[in-house]
């Protein structure tokens, strides 16, 4: 690998990877690029680690990986969340393998029985005496110092210095707040397992592929096409089944996806739907909607149900799905490797018909099985083949480009306006 | 066939089943099926519920009949080229056989293999058949597939297990 280090050395020569209506290829192929995206991009923005639902009682804990580092998330004793590095003192082993469970009120590495409080602080060494007169200290396991839960939502900055959480979101938060706020209690709560597809593709496709709204029609042609299809000519009478009610509105037309809208804010966060979406038809349940009205009054129920954008990114860990309730997380595990995990939320004090048609909408659209899942890997895993080939360096972003874009602002929904913005924010980071 | 299946008629359904889906005569194949009948791949182990939990597939006929028509269909790109699977069976068992009411449960593990261009996944699992005997035929209410590593990061599974 005589290339190594070409990047790493040269800030210029990323900077130059990123033009304002197109990218170079390597951003999405290059080893050195992505060890370096987990190095500034993905440790000095705000990643989400995981729900706080998913650990209620004290000792509770999760673990996943965040910038390629293992984290645990745990309950302390005082209700508050800490993120700790899993990595025992001693000589670096994981002290959690588990993906979830409790840890009681300790951490017990399984190598040499160091033990940790749940806040991280160490408690005990076996044959203590051993190390009188060493320099050892008492070191616990690293923690985390910037964790940010909002509305259950949990995120950290890894890096110690940078951009406070509410700079770096801002006014993007709003999808969480209708996400939350669909609650008839503002409350959610993760529940019915996850998905985990794993993509061979770097993250950055799937990203941006969220706000792509050119590529449903053709791309989901094979699926959704087949499920419209599959319906047409049926009596307007007929109940529709949920799984066409989700499946057909991908296969909407081209007007539709650009009279949706998009919004941008910095820092690459973004949503499409501005005005509508693909959720906007879905059947009403008349006991949920009753349950808002009584919660937030007839106005503020209207506004909260009548707010039904598409995806949100919360650039470059999470998206989200506010009137559907599920959320997707990317976790990189190499330039052409990802893992997505998809989640689903339960609206505390909503009757159980809406999980239902979350998970139905999860596994239609997310899982490793799903007929849509599969259109859009096809396609991630061709860009990343193709991407090997001479005579183009370049990824075209160039649809409804102006010049001059920044800030926050609303754009047609098929322009290529989010993707720009998320390169801004790229370059913001990795270059700095 | 007699008036009731035999052990030999069930066991030979279940084979019958997944040859099916190893040469890919998926018309035959929804025909096997009730027409309330489900196919079901759990996402984790020993899952009961499958509206209220996450799986990687719960499909009734009107959405097998979605994956049948998209493997015909030229607009599927991931299906270029075209998947192959191989199911290598276990002896399947009778679980439970409720001869009065027509109704069976079979358990059936197997290596299953998909392959496509170059790629190959092989997965342990266990099929268990809810059968019933519906004029004087054997038909499925539900196929469970229960993958042994189903909680795994999983690539495209794009035929039916």
């Amino acid at each position: 690998m005589g290339s190594m280090a070409r990047y790493r050395d040269d800030p210029r020569a990323l900077e130059r990877l990123i033009e304002a209506d197109r990218v170079h290829r390597d951003v999405y192929t290059d080893p050195e690029v992505f060890q370096l995206e987990m190095e500034r991009l993905w440790a000095r923005t705000w990643i989400y680690v995981g729900h706080s639902s998913q650990v209620p009682s004290a000792g509770d804990f999760i673990t996943v990986d965040i910038a390629a580092k293992p984290v645990i998330m745990v309950r302390q004793t005082d209700g508050s969340i800490r993120v700790l590095m899993n990595r025992c003192a001693h000589k670096g082993t994981k002290v959690v393998s588990d993906l979830a469970g409790n840890a009681g009120k300790v951490f017990r590495c399984p190598y040499h029985a160091w033990t940790y409080r749940t806040d991280g602080s160490l408690i005990n060494i076996p044959q203590k005496e051993g190390y009188e007169g060493t320099r050892l200290q008492a070191q616990g396991l690293p923690v985390v110092k910037n964790v940010e839960t909002y509305r259950g939502f949990v995120f950290v900055r890894l890096s110690e210095q940078g951009m406070s959480f509410r700079d770096y979101f801002g006014d993007s938060l709003s999808s969480i707040d209708n996400l939350a706020d669909r609650s008839p209690e503002g409350e959610l709560e993760l529940t019915g397992g996850c998905l985990r597809y794993l993509h061979n593709c770097n993250w950055k496709m799937f990203v941006e592929n969220l706000n792509d709204t050119m590529h449903p029609m053709i791309a989901h042609a094979g699926s959704a096409g087949i499920a419209k299809k599959l319906w047409e000519g049926k009596p307007a009478n007929v109940p529709k089944p949920m799984a066409i009610e989700q499946f057909v509105p991908f296969v909407s037309d081209y007007k539709f996806f650009d009279d949706m809208g998009v919004r941008v804010y910095p820092h690459g966060h973004s949503f499409s739907g501005v005005n509508f979406s693909i959720h906007s038809a879905y059947s009403s349940i008349p006991e949920y909607e009753a349950a808002m009205k009584r919660a937030y009054g007839e106005e503020r129920a209207k506004k909260i149900l009548g707010t039904v954008r598409h995806n949100t990114v919360y650039y470059p860990s999470l998206t989200i799905k506010g009137a559907i309730q599920s959320i997707r997380v990317a976790r990189p595990l190499a330039a052409d490797k990802t893992v997505l995990e998809s989640y689903t939320l339960r609206l505390k004090g909503a009757p159980d018909a809406l999980l239902e048609r979350t998970v139905t909408y999860n596994r239609l659209i997310n899982s490793p099985m799903s007929v849509v899942g599969h259109d859009d890997l096809h396609c991630y895993r061709a860009i990343q083949e193709g991407l090997a080939a001479e005579g183009n360096d370049w990824v075209n972003l160039q649809r409804d480009f102006k010049d001059g874009e920044a800030g926050e602002f609303n754009a047609n929904g098929t322009s290529d306006v989010s993707m720009r913005n998320q390169f801004r924010a790229w370059r913001e980071f990795m270059c700095s | 066939m007699s008036a009731r299946p035999t052990i030999a008629d069930i066991v030979r359904f279940v084979k019958h089943e997944a040859r099916l889906l190893d040469e890919k005569r998926f018309e035959e194949w929804y025909e096997l099926f009730t027409d309330d009948a489900h196919y079901w791949v759990p996402a984790v182990h020993g899952q009961t519920d499958p509206k209220l939990q996450n799986s990687l597939a719960y499909e009734d006929k009107l959405l097998l009949r979605l994956r049948i028509e998209r493997l015909k269909s030229p607009l599927a790109y991931s299906q270029k080229p075209a998947s192959r699977c191989l199911h290598v069976l276990q002896e399947p068992e009778i679980e439970k056989a409720d001869a009065d009411a027509g109704e069976y449960l079979t358990r059936t593990p197997f290596i299953y293999t998909e392959t496509k261009a170059d790629e190959s996944q092989r997965y342990a699992a266990t099929a268990w058949h809810t059968l019933v005997w519906v004029q004087d035929r054997l038909r499925i209410r539900l196929k469970r597939v229960d993958i042994l590593n189903c909680d795994a990061m999983l690539p495209s599974i794009q035929l039916f297990l």
